[in-house]
Formats: structure tokens, sequence, C-alpha cells
């Protein structure tokens, strides 16, 4: 096979063989740090592939038969390669990478088996991911789609004997899987009309107005509701702060970096479908702004240092998806690659942060700079570019964003944008601000993490300086009206400005900020997360658990209890007529005569 | 031909594995459970040589033997496979060998309890092999029947408190016993039967053609009324034991008292029996009576996924939610059926093969549990995956199955389902099909979550995780459920050669 097709598959292969080595040999897997070499090492090989690929500009698609059909193969799968997936096969191997051998210095003190069974999921998840990545068709990215959602499930609910993590494993489950029920039934209709799964020959019957079918509308939003799920959109993305049980390296990798944009990544891939249904891009782009705009209020008032950044990753999903909708597909993607490299350096951070002080909450930790000066500079780089501050990675690809989503002319969404880019400023700095330059006394012995841990962050921090310095002198992807660029940096200093005044100089209480007024109402229903979390509680208990309790007394009282009504009636039945047969000779005289009287009877009188 | 009757080899080694067993190995239990283990073997292997040997271009049936039995009346003993049937062979194989290292634990009576095994399952086999309809309607009694003794001599008695305006009835019938279990399964099969006998007389009458030979039977044409009514009788008939509601209540209560091993055979393959019974004497012989009634056979399937998968949910006796699933399952496989498709019937056999292997499995992981925890109640469960991470490892892909899960067999089922039923006359099928999919994920990772999840629950110690003999069951079943869903062509291209002529008999090709 040409070194095309098949370098793509061994990048796909080589975390699957590692997964596959470290499922079955299980004495290869208890011993925790011979199955981590195992994992590093297949998924650090890939990353080198996935670099040739994409240095190379590698363009193909190769498919085989996965579902038999009379008449040629029902369902397909294979590879489809092209500079869209070159780029998240480079990110996706890179955060792989680095969050694999963070991981062991994050790790260090769990049981060996344990930290086997973690590689095992890392490794599972790398190819699920890769898989979605290359995905030709539908069909195969619904495969990977669920797979990564089971590692996501099964690395959340790695400290299984937690309740907390239990639940909140469960709980991302079900959530993304209601988005996924909309997906499967998309793509199934889909398939009915069109007789294919292939995103190839869609999109050429696409181009010649073939796919003119009138539900095409409904079709495509359903397949965007797997993306609402996945890439946690209002109103499902209630699983992903509470995704946070997992381990630090988890969210960095999973719920940060790459899987939860594989919804964007799904707009991008068949943006020409969409393109075909504006008014679905419209309500995703409404959508988008919104979750963005939504999620960045409950990170203000979010002590939880993992779960402010969970919030900030909402939202920046809610970004890439308004670009997604404003028909700016290629800015969300850049934005994508973007925010998971500086996202990942944030969790990174974060983790290094927690594993010093033993707590998520900012408001223990405090003055913590002093202490970790290095993860400090890295964290400080991260949240600049977050933050969007020139001239970092995170600021091009926020206002190719904006500028996408203004040129489409779609004016509320860019001011909720907008606003959302003030408050990640001021939300962000207030997390930096308390955590490491606050007065409070740090929990804790905080302290350096080791080079495991501090080589991924440098590595991370430098590509987020260099990506954006390379952006800055190459005229970068920003195409927006001039006033763009100073208005973007303007709503960022104004944030920053804003946390500086309220936590580090006093000059704002923000207690009695958070008292006045209309901040107050906000302040309190952000606090309680817009109650979505306790409505679908509510729904699954008043609702599908009651409903079930319902049936579940149907079935054993109604159903069964006419057949067990039936059957005793039957046994009281015979019980009685089993009295008939007396045994004395006078009854069966009785009997006989009566009935001789009754056949004359009828004999006479009813002939 | 002068070849091996491959398919009688298959077929009758349990039974004389059984005579073997009673008359050889009296007091000694290692002897029986060996005798089992290389009977169920050699029809394991068979069966995957077979597997192999099929000649998939030609398709149609293969392997056929004949012999006749009573030439007047056109009886005669006649085998034969095609794909689909090929796979239910595959199917009772891989559970039957697994079920005999899952009960390698049965201490009393053990001689009889593998004796009875092993006859039923020589039923089992000649159903599916059978090409003669009065020989399958013998092989179907003889799978029925034993089970009456298996569940009411080593089944247990679960915990149902009858309770509402029925509850002097539930008393009178003695609710919760394996007594009543056994009796209700009974009852409830031999009624089936009765529909199916009748139905199969229909059939031989009307043909006229004094044989009860598939193949001959298959080339009659019967009048609408004929094809409208026994079509109807036999998807009674075999539909009961195929779970169909509302005439599915023996099963929860049958499959949570059955021993183990009785448990994995009857919800792993003898429901799909009955299944396997619609499809292949309904669909295949009376193709207008099914065109006909394939409404009301998509939609009480419909019934079953939503209604099934609710009432599992409401359980707190972790083997009627096992059972329950069943149910739900079985409505999948019904309404594939019903959608006559190629990937709705492709879907439907291939969910009878992934159902009877997840469910094998989760019985055999029940089994385990309980046989370690002395308990089957949920509630009183938990953070059992710290002691038993094996148990846990497999409940977990059983469970991933049967939610549909990719990557697992369970997936490629339901997917086929799905697709056959958007291209079916009734689309709205898809949708209770959909739902009951996220409802399974709801009730069995809930329970996944409470039994294995979580802090260590006081009221176990001890617990151990699954040992020796008892690992080949799950490897075995585990490496089946996740190989068929990685490559689901395995099987596919197979029952895409018998599914396909069979769809063209009744929408034209």
């Amino acid at each position: 096979m040409r070194l095309i097709v098949w370098l793509p598959l061994l990048v796909l292969a080589l975390p699957f063989a590692s997964f596959l080595l470290l499922a079955v040999v299980a004495p290869l897997r208890r011993r925790g740090r011979g199955a981590a070499a195992a994992s590093i090492a297949a998924i650090a090989v890939a990353f080198a592939a996935a670099l040739v690929i994409w240095r190379e500009g590698f363009r193909v698609t190769a498919t085989w038969a996965w579902l038999p059909g009379d008449g040629g193969p029902m369902g397909t799968v294979g590879l489809l390669v092209d500079p869209l997936a070159n780029a998240m096969l480079v990110l996706v191997t890179l955060v792989s990478l680095l969050v694999q051998v963070y991981s062991l210095g994050y790790l260090r003190d769990e049981p060996a088996p344990a930290l086997g069974r973690y590689y095992v999921y890392q490794s599972l998840f790398a190819f699920s991911m890769l898989g979605l990545v290359l995905a030709p068709s539908f069909l195969q990215m619904f495969v990977f789609w669920e797979l990564v959602g089971l590692c996501s499930y099964l690395l959340i609910g790695y400290w299984y004997d937690r309740p907390s993590a239990a639940r909140a494993a469960v709980k991302a489950f079900w959530i993304t899987k209601l988005g996924d029920l909309g997906f499967v039934i998309g793509i199934v209709m889909l398939w009915a009309a069109t007789g294919t799964f292939e995103f190839e020959a869609l999109f050429a019957k696409a181009q010649e107005h073939a796919l003119a079918i009138p539900a095409l509308g409904t079709i495509m939003v359903l397949i965007y509701l797997g993306a609402v799920g996945k890439s946690a959109q209002f109103p499902l993305h209630v699983w992903l702060p509470d995704a946070m049980e997992g381990p630090t390296p988890v969210s960095a990798l999973i719920h940060a970096a790459t899987m939860v944009t594989a919804g964007v990544y799904l707009m991008a891939r068949v943006e020409p479908l969409f393109a075909l249904v504006p008014d679905v891009l419209v309500l995703v782009g409404w959508v988008g702004a919104f979750t963005a705009l939504l999620a960045a209020t409950m990170a203000c008032v979010e002590d939880d240092i993992k779960r402010v950044l969970a919030y900030s990753t909402v939202s920046q999903l809610g970004y890439m998806m308004t670009a997604a909708g404003a028909g700016a597909a290629d800015a969300g993607v850049f934005h994508l690659l973007t925010h998971g490299v500086f996202k990942a350096l944030l969790f990174l951070g974060a983790g290094a942060v927690i594993h010093a002080a033993g707590t998520n909450d900012v408001f223990r930790m405090g003055g913590l700079f002093r202490a970790m000066p290095q993860t400090g500079v890295v964290f400080l780089v991260g949240t600049l570019a977050l933050a969007g501050v020139p001239p970092l990675a995170g600021f091009y690809s926020k206002e190719a964003v904006l500028a996408g989503v203004w040129e489409a002319g779609m004016r509320g969404p860019f001011l909720m944008l907008a606003l959302t880019a003030l408050l990640t400023a001021f939300y962000m700095f207030r997390v930096v601000i308390v955590a490491f330059f606050g007065r409070a006394p740090a929990a804790g012995h905080p302290h350096e993490p080791g080079w495991a841990m501090r080589g991924p962050l440098w590595l991370l921090a430098a590509l987020t300086v260099l990506l954006g310095l390379r952006f800055a002198t190459g005229g970068g992807g920003h195409h927006g009206p001039g006033w763009l660029a100073p208005l973007s940096v303007s709503l960022a200093g104004a944030g920053v400005a804003l946390a500086w005044a309220m936590y580090q100089r006093g000059a704002l209480d923000p207690a009695r900020v958070a008292a006045t007024f209309p901040l107050s109402v906000l302040d309190a229903m952000a606090r309680r997360r817009y109650g979505l979390d306790a409505l679908y509680a509510g729904l699954y208990r008043g609702f599908i658990l009651a409903f079930s309790r319902l049936i579940g007394w149907i079935d054993r009282y109604l159903v069964d209890g006419v057949l067990n009504v039936l059957s005793a009636g039957t046994l009281r039945g015979g019980d009685a007529l089993r009295r008939m047969q007396s045994g004395r000779a006078q009854d069966y005289v009785y009997g006989v005569a009566f009935g001789v009287l009754f056949v004359m009877i009828w004999a006479q009188w009813w002939r | 031909m002068t070849r091996l009757p491959v398919l009688s080899l298959i077929t009758w080694a349990p039974f004389v594995g059984a005579l073997l067993i009673m008359f050889t190995a009296r007091h000694r239990p290692r002897a029986v459970r060996l005798i089992a283990a290389v009977t169920t073997g050699l029809s394991t292997v068979l069966s995957v040589w077979v597997y192999a040997a099929y000649d998939r271009e030609a398709a149609g049936f293969q392997f056929y033997e004949k012999l006749a039995l009573v030439p007047p009346l056109g009886i005669s003993y006649e085998l034969g496979v095609d794909g689909m049937s090929l796979l239910m062979v595959l199917l009772t194989s891989v559970i039957i060998f697994a079920g005999v290292f899952a009960s390698w634990t049965v201490a009393v009576r053990s001689q009889e309890f593998y004796a009875l095994l092993l006859a039923l399952v020589t039923g089992v086999y000649g159903v599916f092999v059978s090409l003669d309809l009065f020989v399958l309607f013998l092989f179907y009694e003889l799978a029925v029947l034993p089970m009456y003794l298996l569940i009411g001599i080593w089944g247990s008695t679960g915990e149902v408190r009858p309770r509402g305006i029925f509850a002097w009835a539930y008393r009178e019938t003695g609710v919760g016993t394996k007594e009543y279990a056994a009796m209700k399964l009974t009852l409830y099969l031999l009624f089936g039967s009765a529909f199916i006998l009748v139905g199969v007389f229909a059939l031989y009458f009307s043909a006229g053609s004094a044989s009860f030979s598939f193949l001959d039977l298959e080339a009659a044409a019967f009048p609408p009324a004929v094809q409208r009514w026994v079509f109807l009788a036999f998807y009674v008939g075999f539909g009961i034991l195929a779970g169909i509601w509302p005439l599915h209540t023996w099963s929860p209560d049958g499959h949570a008292s059955a021993p183990t091993a009785v448990s994995m055979l009857h919800a792993g393959v003898l429901m799909k029996l009955g299944a396997y019974g619609v499809v292949r004497v309904g669909l295949g012989l009376l193709p207008d009576g099914a065109a006909e009634l394939a409404w009301l056979v998509g939609t009480i399937g419909c019934v079953n996924v939503v209604y099934g998968a609710l009432s599992a949910m409401a359980q707190t006796d972790l083997k009627y939610v096992i059972a329950y699933s069943s149910v739900s399952h079985m409505g999948l496989v019904m309404l594939g059926a019903a959608t006559l498709t190629e990937a709705g019937l492709n879907g439907s056999v291939f969910q009878m093969f992934a159902h009877g292997i997840m469910t094998g499995l989760f019985f055999a992981l029940v089994g385990l549990v309980y046989e370690k925890a002395h308990s089957r109640e949920i509630r009183r469960m938990g953070g059992f995956g710290r002691v038993m991470p094996g148990v846990a490892t497999a409940f977990t892909v059983a469970s991933l199955s049967s939610l549909g899960l990719p990557a697992t067999a369970g997936f490629v089922a339901e997917l086929l389902t799905f697709m056959g039923a958007w291209r079916s006359d009734h689309v709205w099928w898809l949708f209770p099909a959909v739902a009951g999919t996220f409802l399974t994920a709801v009730y069995v990772l809930r329970v996944a979550k409470q039994i294995f999840w979580g802090p260590p629950s006081p009221h176990f110690h001890h617990l151990e995780d699954a040992r020796g003999p008892e690992w080949v069951a799950l490897v075995i079943l585990t490496a089946v459920l996740v190989l068929f869903g990685m490559v689901p062509g395995l099987a596919l291209a197979l029952v895409d050669t018998a599914t396909v002529p069979l769809l063209s008999r009744i929408v034209g090709p």
C-alpha cells in the first residue's frame, strides 16, 4: 500500500495496538509504569507520523466495506486525510503525548494496577479520537464519537469509589447520549434518503443540487444535536463542569483540548451540507453565542479552579460554534486549535497548583507565585492567551471568530461574544490574582512540580507564544474591520482592570458588587447554574423514574395480574367442581335423574 | 455425497453426552463436567468448522441430510443450514460451551442437571437445523420441556411480595417461588406450542403435498386466508417464546428463578428459537401473511422495546433487571424483522446473535455475583469493582453492548434495525426504538454504578473475583461480543445470503 495511506493508518493503529496490548496482557498492565511506557511510546511515534502527514500536506480518501449488503456495502470505514484532519491529527497526538507524560508525575502516588488501567483508557481515547478525526463518513464518525464518549465516561469515573465521580461519569454519559439520539436519527434519515453515509458522496450530491430532500433541515438539526451534547452547548452543557471529577490531566485532554471540540470539528467537516440550510446555521450561531455568554457568567461566580476552567471551555466552545454558525467554520477550527493548546496549558497548570495546594478552592490558595514561579509564569501565559491579549495565539483566533460573525451580519451573537470577551478576561484574572498573588496564606506546602509535569507545561507555553508571534509576523488571519482589534484588546483590558480593582486593589468589594440590584439577581441565578441541573434531576426522578415505576407496577399487577387471577380462578374452580365427585351412589342417581328430566323437558318445549 | 453428517453430529453430540452422564458418571462430579465440556466442545468445534466451510457464493441450504421417517405421511428427518440458521447454531454452541463452564460449581445433583441441560441443547440445535416442520416441532418440545425440571429443582426463589387488589391470586399461585416460575414458563410455552402445531397442520393440509418439508411448503402457494391466520398462529406461538408483549411475563419470573446456565441458555438461545421461528417459518412460508401483519409485529415490537426498558428500570432484583432487558431487546429483534427490509432483517438476525451472547454474559455474571454475595438485591450492593475487577469489566462490556455502543455487537444490530425502520412503511417505529436505547443506557449504567462503583458496601465481606473455569465463560463471551462488533461482516456476509432471498419472496426482488 502507498505511504500516503499507510502512514495515517499507522497513526491510528499505534494507540490501538497499545490499547490491545495493555488490555489483554494483564501482567504488563499491572506494572503501572511499564504500561505507561508502552502507551507513551505508541503515541510519541504517532505524533511523529502526524507531523510528517501535516508537513507533507497529505490528501487521500480510502474506504473499505464494513456492513456488507446485497449490491454493495451498506456502510464503510476508512480514512479521510485533508488539511483539516491533518491539523487535528497534530493537535490530538501532541496534547495526548504531553498529557500522558504529565500524568506520570500527576498520578505518581496511584497504585500500579490503577495507573495501568489509566493508560489503557488513555490509549483507547487516543485511538478513538484519531478515528473520529480521520472519519470519511457519518457512520465512522458516529462510531468513534460514541467511543470517545465511552473513554470520557471511564476516565471521569477513574476514581470510581468516589460517589461524586461515579455520578458525574454517568451524568456525562446520559446527557451526551441524549444529543447522540438526534445524531443517530439524523444520519439514519440521511442514509434512507441518499443511500450513503460517506461525506464525499454527499458533498457531490449537494453540489449537483441532488440533495433537495424536504427533510434536510430537520436532518441537519438532528445531527447538530449530537454536536450540542458533545460540545457542551446550551442546554446540554451541564455535564461538562461535573466532568471535572476526573483526574486533571484527563480534563485537559478530553474535556478541553480534544473530545469536546468534536462537535465543532463535525460542523467544519460537513460544512457543505450545513451551507444548504442557512436557517439551521442561524440557530447554531445564536445557540453558540448564548452558550458562550451564559457559561462566562457562571465562571465569574465559581470558586473551584477546575470548574472555572470548565465553564471557560464551554464558553470558548460557544465561540467556535458561533463561528461555524456564521459560515466561518475555518475561523472556528482556528480557534479550536489555538484553544486546544492554551487550554491544555491552563488545565495542566491548574493540575500543578492543585497538586501543590491540595485543594481546588482558589480562595484557599493565595500567594502561590512566590512558591511556584515557573507554574505561575506559564499559567499567566495561558490566561493572557485565553483573555485574547496580543501577541499570543488566542488573540488572533478570537479575532478571526469575531470578524467572521460580524461579516455574517449576526449582530446579536456578535454583541454577546464581545461581552463574553470582557467577562473572560475578568474571570481568568480573578483566578490568577486570587490564587497566585492573593494575600491569603496558601494551604498545604506549595512547591514546583517535577519535570514530568513541568516539561509539558513549558512546551505548551512556548507553543502558545510562538504560534502567536507567527501569526503576528505572518499577518495572521484577521480580516475583520479595522476597529475590531482595538475593540477586542480594550475589552480584554477592561476585564483585567475590573478583576484587578476588585480582587487586588480592593477598590471594589466583590461582595457589595454582587449585592447591587441587577447583578444580585444574576449572581444568585448563576450560582444556582440557572436551575438547569435541578431541571434535569427533576426530569430524571419525576418523569423517567416515576414512569418506570408506573410501568413496573402495571406489569406486575395488571398484565401479570390478569394471568394470575385466571390461574387462581382455575385452581379455585377446580376445587369447587371436585366436590361433585363425592363417591356416594345417591348423588350420582340424582344426577342421572335430573339429566334425563332436563333432556325430556328440552325435547318437549324447545324443539 | 458420502460426507460426514456434520449437522447430525452437532445436534446429537450433547444428547450422547447426556446419556453418558446418566449411565457412567454417577457420583463422579468431575467426570460429569468433563463429559459435558467435551461433548459441547465437539459441537462447538464442528459448528465453527461448518461456519468456515459454508459456501457463501452458492448460499441456500447446505450440509443437507435426509432420512425418511414416515414415508406415507411425508415426515422425514431432513437437516440443512443456511446463513441464518448457521449463525444461530454458532450462537448456541458458544452459549452452551460457556454455560457449562459458568455452572461448574453446581453441586446438588449435578449428574441430572447436566444431563437435562445437554438434552435441552440437542433440542435447540435440532430446531435450528431441521427442515422438516414435524421434526422441528418435536425438537422444539424437547427444548422446552426439560426447563420445567431445571428451574423447579435447581432454581432459586426470589423476594416478590404480592400486593394490591390481586394479592389473593398471587398467594394462590405462589408467585416468586421457583415452582411457580417453572410452572408458569412451561404452561406459557405449551400454550404457544399449541398454536404452532395447529399452524403446521394447517399448512400441511392446505398444501396438499403430503410433505412436512420446509422446501416443499416453500414452493406451495397458500390462499390469502390461510396466509393471514396461519401467520398469526405462528406469530403468537413462536412469539410467546420470543417474549412478545403482553405474553412476556413468564420470562422475567422464569429467568430470575432459573440457575445460571439455564438462564444463559434460555434467555440467550431459547428466546431466539421463538424469533427464529417467526422469521424462518412465518416470514419464510407465509410471505403474504407476513406483509399483511407486519404492522402488528412491528408495533408490538416497539411496545416491547420501551415497555421492557421501563420495567427493567423499575426492578430492584438484579436478575429481574437483566430478564426485562431481554424483553426489551427481543422487541428490537421483532421490530427489525417486521420492517421487511434488508437492513432491518439483517439487524434482526444480528440482534438475535448479539443479544444471545450479551444476555448470556449478563446471566453468567449475575450468577457469579449471586454465588459470591448470596444476594440479588441491587440496593444492598456497592463498590464490588474493587474486589472483583474482572467481573466488573465484563459487566461493563455487556452493558455497553446492551445500550448499543459501537465496537460491540449490539451497536451493529441496533443501527441496522434503525436503518430498516426508517425505510419501512412505518417510519415512526424509529423513534421508540431509539428511545429504547436511551432508556437502556439509563437503567444499565445505573445498575453498573450501584453494584460496582462507589464506596464498598458494608453488607458484604470476603467477596472474590471470578476463578478458573468461570473465566473461560467470561473471556469467550466478551471476546465474541467485541469481535463481532468490530467486524460485523463475520456474521452479516452470511446472514445476507439468507435474508435477501427470503425478502424477495415477500416484497418482490
